[in-house]
């Protein structure tokens, strides 16, 4: 018995009972549709995420204050104010850090911004002219705050694009002014969206000079430092050497000896992205583990009808023994049904997958990333659970005796 | 019992003579052990068969010829005694070697016909030949030569639910001489047939006989075992009469 003519006539026993078989196929297709599903899910969601943080440039080393020690009692991470502006001017000294081609220093307090009788809380962020490239934006309209507005301490604002949206209903805000703390400020600019990160809207912000919002906004006695500082380096290939550099000039100018009990901690968007990605595959596994179950579930279906074609066949079997077949013969035929029933249902399955990934997106919003490897692999997984599944009832068919299965009814 | 021995005599005598016996079973003992009942349904059978011969086996239900049939057609081992089949010795042989020598030797026609009702005719006359692994443009020629033995040339097409019951017997029995066996083995060939398709059948198994097959056929019905040259008796599960018929 040749593999064609075992093929052939298993294709017709599984022809023959259309039902049947296209149910059991149902189970095995649901079974890897949502395996692709989820696995490209997880890889779209992976892509994403290293999307949107490289949106932020993948140049950048983020600067935040480390935990403060008074006394002996270390404070919590982030608790210091160590950082302060003169930090982001020794960064921005190209003889201190010459990888170096941009700082930005950021202090943000949230705080009630209003046109009139509309009011809106937002992040109002002061920066330096830098900002705009360092953060990788871009204007709609308008112009960015410059070093002159940031010297003379002037009231001016740039409003992000839903945060100008909240307060005007329009961003075609520029020369319009808002009140921030009795303040007046006038709208020089309107940033260009760019979307959110990590859930946060990167659309809702404003921006004044970092002078304005440390003498005039917050005051006190925090007025000198900042909450982070972004530095860019010159390139990704001198992302280290940058980061060497700031490390090293912050180390000086704190006094501090050792990196080890720095009051500071440089984060790059690489370490970032390494940790999103980290999260994403852990729910993508954690998916694609559920998504197996219901193809575990399928290949019982598999078993299941294998089981009813073994009984319902037994006479059959028992004249193609009466006739010749040997045990290895009755086996292979019915594991050929079984690996029918699974590619099918592969097939199928990865046929189903794909059209989802194509219109999902469209209708969630979210990206579906559909590997070959990925279909090839849930192809393989299938026949595989054909024959897995199908190795007992085939197994108890080859073990019939001839005698009993031809006498049956 | 006279009967038997002087066959068992007669038997003996025979294997010295050069051709060989297409049947021959000495001292066959089958006992089924169902928990801790013993049952032994042959007690000792001799019996010889030559080729060409045309044998009836009859007896009641219960006499031990449906083992007999079973053992003759290589189903099931005996639990003592040998049997040879065209002169290979059918004992010790495993599950695999068995389902070769079925497929080589014996063709089987059974009652229920036992044909694969989503096949059509030629399909089913050409199974034999799968399992021996005959290439598919020679197993459609010998299946349609063999259906036309059966004057079922114009049939070959045909799904056995389209055809009549002698019909279907007529398909099998085209199946049973496609491998061009030894032997051909009837289990009540004619139990479920009306007798017009009777008389249909049995003229075919006259003919196969008059072209030099072996024929043995299990009936409980003396007209069937009529057709026959030799009429082997069974009864609580030994010979009892073997005879020869003259016609």
């Amino acid at each position: 018995m040749t593999w064609s003519q075992t093929l052939h006539t298993a294709w017709s026993a599984v022809r023959t009972h259309v039902m049947r078989s296209s149910l059991t196929v149902l189970g095995i297709l649901i079974g890897i549709a949502a395996v692709i599903l989820t696995v490209g899910l997880g890889l779209g969601s992976q892509r994403d995420v290293s999307a949107r943080i490289d949106s932020l440039g993948s140049n950048l080393l983020i600067v935040t204050p480390g935990s403060s020690t008074t006394g002996g009692i270390r404070g919590g991470f982030g608790s210091a104010t160590t950082l302060t502006r003169a930090d982001a001017e020794a960064l921005a000294s190209s003889t201190n850090a010459p990888d170096v081609k941009g700082v930005a220093p950021e202090k943000s307090t949230s705080l009630e911004i209003q046109n009139g009788s509309t009011n809106w809380t937002t992040t109002v962020t002061g920066t330096t002219a830098s900002w705009l490239s360092v953060r990788n934006r871009t204007l709609s309209s308008g112009s960015f705050i410059t070093d002159q507005d940031d010297t003379a301490r002037n009231a001016v604002i740039v409003l992000g694009s839903d945060t100008a949206t909240e307060l005007f209903g329009t961003t075609n805000v520029v020369g319009q002014s808002v009140t921030i703390s009795d303040v007046q400020f006038q709208v020089v600019g309107v940033l260009a969206s760019a979307g959110s990160a990590s859930g946060t809207s990167l659309d809702d912000l404003a921006v004044v000079p970092l002078s304005t919002e440390a003498e005039t906004l917050v005051g006190g006695s925090s007025r000198s430092s900042v909450n982070r500082i972004y530095v860019e380096a010159a390139s990704t290939g001198q992302l280290s050497a940058a980061y060497q550099e700031a490390q090293n000039t912050l180390l000086n100018l704190h006094g501090i000896s050792s990196a080890s009990s720095a009051d500071f901690s440089i984060a790059s968007q690489q370490s970032l992205v390494s940790t999103a990605t980290a999260v994403a595959k852990t729910l993508t596994v954690l998916l694609t583990g559920i998504a197996a179950l219901s193809l575990l579930v399928g290949g019982i279906g598999v078993m299941n009808i294998m089981l009813v074609s073994v009984t319902e066949r037994t006479r059959e079997i028992g004249l193609r023994k009466a006739l010749g077949a040997p045990p290895w013969a009755i086996r292979r035929q019915f594991l050929a049904e079984a690996s029918i029933l699974g590619l099918s249902g592969g097939v199928l399955g990865a046929g189903l997958g794909v059209l989802a990934a194509r219109t999902l997106p469209t209708l969630v919003g979210s990206t579906i990333v559909v590997s070959g490897a990925a279909i090839a692999a849930s192809l393989v997984v299938a026949v595989g659970i054909g024959l897995v599944f199908g190795v007992y009832p085939a197994t108890r068919a080859a073990r019939l005796a001839p005698i009993d299965a031809l006498r049956s009814e | 019992m006279a009967d038997g021995t002087a066959t068992r005599v007669a038997g003996r005598a025979a294997v010295i003579e050069a051709a060989a016996p297409v049947i021959e079973l000495v001292g066959a003992r089958k006992t089924y052990t169902t928990g801790s009942l013993e049952f032994e349904a042959l007690r000792g059978v001799d019996l010889r068969i030559g080729a060409g011969e045309y044998v009836a086996v009859m007896g009641p239900s219960g006499s031990g010829k449906s083992t007999l049939m079973n053992i003759l057609g290589c189903l099931d081992v005996l639990t003592e005694g040998t049997y040879r089949l065209a002169g290979e010795d059918v004992e010790e042989l495993d599950e695999v070697e068995l389902a070769a020598i079925r497929n080589r030797r014996i063709g089987f026609v059974f009652q229920q016909f036992h044909l694969l009702p989503s096949l059509p005719a030629w399909r089913n006359v050409e199974l034999p030949l799968m399992y021996a692994g005959v290439r598919a443009v020679e197993r459609r020629e010998r299946a349609m030569l063999s259906l036309e033995r059966v004057g079922l040339a114009d049939r070959t097409a045909n799904r056995p639910g389209e055809m009549s019951g002698g019909q279907q017997q007529r398909v099998a029995v085209a199946r049973a001489l496609v491998t061009d066996p030894a032997l051909i083995l009837a289990d009540e060939p004619t139990g479920n047939l009306d007798s017009s398709s009777t008389d249909e059948v049995l003229g075919l198994f006259d003919e196969l006989q008059a072209q030099g097959r072996t024929v043995v056929l299990i009936t409980h019905e003396a007209e069937v075992a009529h057709h026959a040259h030799r009429v082997v008796h069974v009864r609580d599960g030994l010979v009892t009469v073997d005879e020869q018929v003259a016609r």
